[in-house]
């Protein structure tokens, strides 16, 4: 199967999900009205209320939902074929993705711009609100633990990568003090930025880098696991001008620069995908593909995760309400892209099938090095980079994602850790360096307990990390339906996707628990057994309040 | 200078594509900055706040009762920082001003 012609089919699929079904959303569901006045203007205050052009807007909700997620994930999947993988996410952008993100940003725009979790106290119930706060601290915990050991292993694998990696640290540095201290040109200072970063993806196979085998008794992964939580909790003291702002900045040139390098890639050597649409003969002991493809692969399809950027950030600078389609919907789409473009390099990136299966010999195996590997050997082929190079460019972009992404979940963990102080009239948590220790020590934990001290088995906890994602997404879309319903408006396009995500979820839970206690994993089976928890509490959340919702609806239609 | 190049110059077409590359190159740099401080203007923003609402309060100290070796010097800023302040205690959900002997609205 050529890879082009997938390519075409899902940016067709997607294209026409943005055409059709997101205008017929945003027009009869969300019924977006031009002349609503929106919270940026009403509260506009030039800090966090700001009108903002919405391809402007798009750029940074984009570049703040994508990052190494939709990578990790559909290139665990596609271990099932490329298929399954290919379908959920090009029809989980379409119909999941882009509903729950247009609408967490409609459900804020009309909710005076508050965060999701505001909203949901507001509209379902105190009870519901502090579930919400669970789930995001359980998804931030797993996220930074899970992309530690990704960054670690991908160092280990690619040892060209470490010195433009850290490296680009000291070039967002420079260019957060050329910026403000100097008030440089900014367009001037991008090309400075991106040529050193390319110039030190040049030189990285010249100068690999490779930790000692074992350093006080700790082994390599673990040392690098050690390094980058240290450097996590040093960068998010840091104020955000220092080194979060530049670095998110040379990440999304990086962005749409490797994206852009990738697709071309493959559109001029149109490789073959060797992997199987559908897995005959899956490794012994991958999971079924039933409940876990849905959630091995969320961002990308679905996360809930957005629906904290889109109510955050993005709603308190939507201009026109109208904006909420393009912004959210095709944010979306963006994402399902990136997604896109790791399910081809991971299966369209290898020479033969024996190749591709030796990689994916094992569920969890492949993973980012796949999309890395198989992602430069189509770059190597398409666009005539040396493969050594291509290898550290996509590694760079891998680690350059995840290590930002760990940046900012570190630094939100503190706040919550920090609010948690306050409620509960801890003093010693309302300290920042003490809250920062207790956030990067219970990612730490987590990240050695869940796979031994050699932290192989790190990514053991993904579809865990995939089930919290999707069920902060099933509340987020709890919140539109409830706000839906109350206008007796059609609540199917938000509810169907709602069951799915759920029943895939709680399913996805129930199975990994018998694993996990078949396998005498007590960490893991722990985590499950408190996320099950979580889940069925939404669940019976979403029974109830929906019920009370179309009663009163029957109520006021009869007495009318 | 040869005369090709004084014609050149003076050729309405070049002004044209100057200015029009000119253009370009400051909505280019618009955009960057956009993209560059759009997404961390509030938390900047805020810190910046903090910051001024210190200095501030090191301002007005003395009526709060904290001695302020600097009172002398800060007599004179008080005036300047009024609007600050009427804009401080509303934000922080007082109506008026919260000291009994500096009315402030």
């Amino acid at each position: 199967m050529s890879a082009i012609v997938i390519l075409l089919l899902g940016l067709a699929g997607m294209a026409l999900g943005y055409f059709i079904y997101s205008k017929f959303i945003a027009e009869r569901i969300f019924q977006l009205d031009p002349n609503f006045r929106t919270p940026a203007h009403e509260f506009e205050d030039g800090i966090d209320y700001v009108p903002t052009n919405r391809f402007i807007l798009w750029g940074h909700h984009f570049t703040s939902v994508a990052g190494a997620a939709p990578i990790v994930g559909p290139a665990i999947a596609v271990i099932w074929g490329w298929l399954p993988a290919f379908l959920w996410v090009i029809f989980g952008t379409i119909f999941f993705a882009g509903v729950h993100d247009a609408g967490a940003i409609w459900a804020s725009v009309r909710n005076r711009a508050r965060s999701i979790g505001a909203v949901t106290g507001d509209v379902i119930g105190p009870r519901a609100r502090s579930l919400f706060m669970i789930v995001i601290f359980l998804v931030l915990l797993m996220v930074n633990a899970v992309f530690a050991v990704v960054i670690s292993n991908l160092l280990i694998a690619n040892p060209s990568a470490v010195v433009p990696a850290w490296g680009a640290i000291i070039v967002a540095l420079i260019i957060g003090q050329l910026i403000y201290r100097r008030r440089a040109n900014l367009l001037t200072v991008s090309i400075i930025g991106v040529a050193a970063l390319y110039g030190l993806i040049l030189i990285g196979p010249q100068v690999p880098i490779v930790l000692p085998e074992t350093f006080l008794g700790l082994p390599q992964n673990a040392l690098w696991i050690v390094i980058l939580f240290t450097y996590a909790a040093i960068a998010s003291l840091l104020p955000v001008w220092v080194l979060l702002q530049p670095r998110d900045y040379i990440n999304g040139l990086q962005l749409f620069i490797g994206l852009g390098i990738v697709y071309a890639a493959i559109l001029i050597g149109n490789p073959t995908v060797v992997a199987p649409a559908i897995n005959p003969e899956v490794p012994a002991g991958t999971p079924s593909m039933l409940p876990l493809l849905f959630v091995t692969i969320a961002c990308g399809a679905i996360s809930g995760f957005h629906g904290l950027v889109s109510s955050g950030t993005t709603s308190k600078q939507i201009n026109n309400e109208q904006d909420v389609r393009f912004v959210g919907y095709f944010g979306a789409i963006g994402e399902g892209s990136l997604a896109l473009a790791a399910i081809l390099a991971t299966t369209a990136g290898f020479a033969t099938l024996a190749e591709w299966q030796a990689v994916y010999h094992a569920f969890g195996e492949g993973s980012v090095n796949a999309f890395v590997q198989g992602g430069a050997a189509i770059v190597a082929n398409g666009v005539g980079l040396p493969e050594s190079i291509a290898v550290t460019l996509l590694t760079v972009m891998a680690v350059l994602f995840a290590g930002t992404t760990m940046d900012t979940g570190i630094r939100l963990q503190r706040y919550i850790m920090q609010e948690w102080g306050t409620i509960y009239n801890v003093p010693t948590l309302k300290s920042i360096p003490i809250a920062t220790l207790v956030a990067v020590g219970s990612c730490v934990a987590l990240a050695f307990g869940a796979g031994g001290l050699d932290g192989s088995g790190g990514l053991l906890i993904w579809p865990l990390f995939g089930t919290t994602n999707q069920l902060l997404a099933g509340l987020t879309l709890l919140v539109i339906t409830v706000i839906i319903v109350r206008m007796a408006r059609p609540m199917w396009f938000t509810l169907l996707p709602l069951a799915f995500l759920l029943t895939m979820t709680t399913l996805a839970l129930l199975i990994q628990l018998v694993n996990f206690y078949n396998n005498g994993q007590w960490f893991l089976l722990f985590l499950d057994v408190v996320i099950l928890v979580a889940a069925i509490m939404v669940l019976l959340e979403c029974v109830g309040v929906l019920r009370k919702h179309l009663r009163e609806n029957a109520a006021t239609r009869t007495a009318e | 200078m040869t005369n090709g190049d004084h014609h050149d110059r003076d050729n309405p077409h070049d002004e044209n594509r100057r200015d029009t590359l000119r253009a370009w190159l400051d909505q280019a740099r618009s955009v960057a900055e956009e993209l560059y401080f759009a997404r961390y203007r509030s938390t900047i923003a805020r810190a910046r706040r903090d910051q001024d609402d210190l200095f501030m309060l090191l301002v007005f100290s003395e009526m709060m009762g904290v001695p302020n070796p600097a009172t002398y010097y800060t007599l004179e800023l008080q005036p300047l920082l009024l609007e600050r302040f009427h804009e401080w205690h509303t934000r922080m959900g007082m109506d008026h001003s919260p000291l009994d002997h500096f009315r402030c609205c």
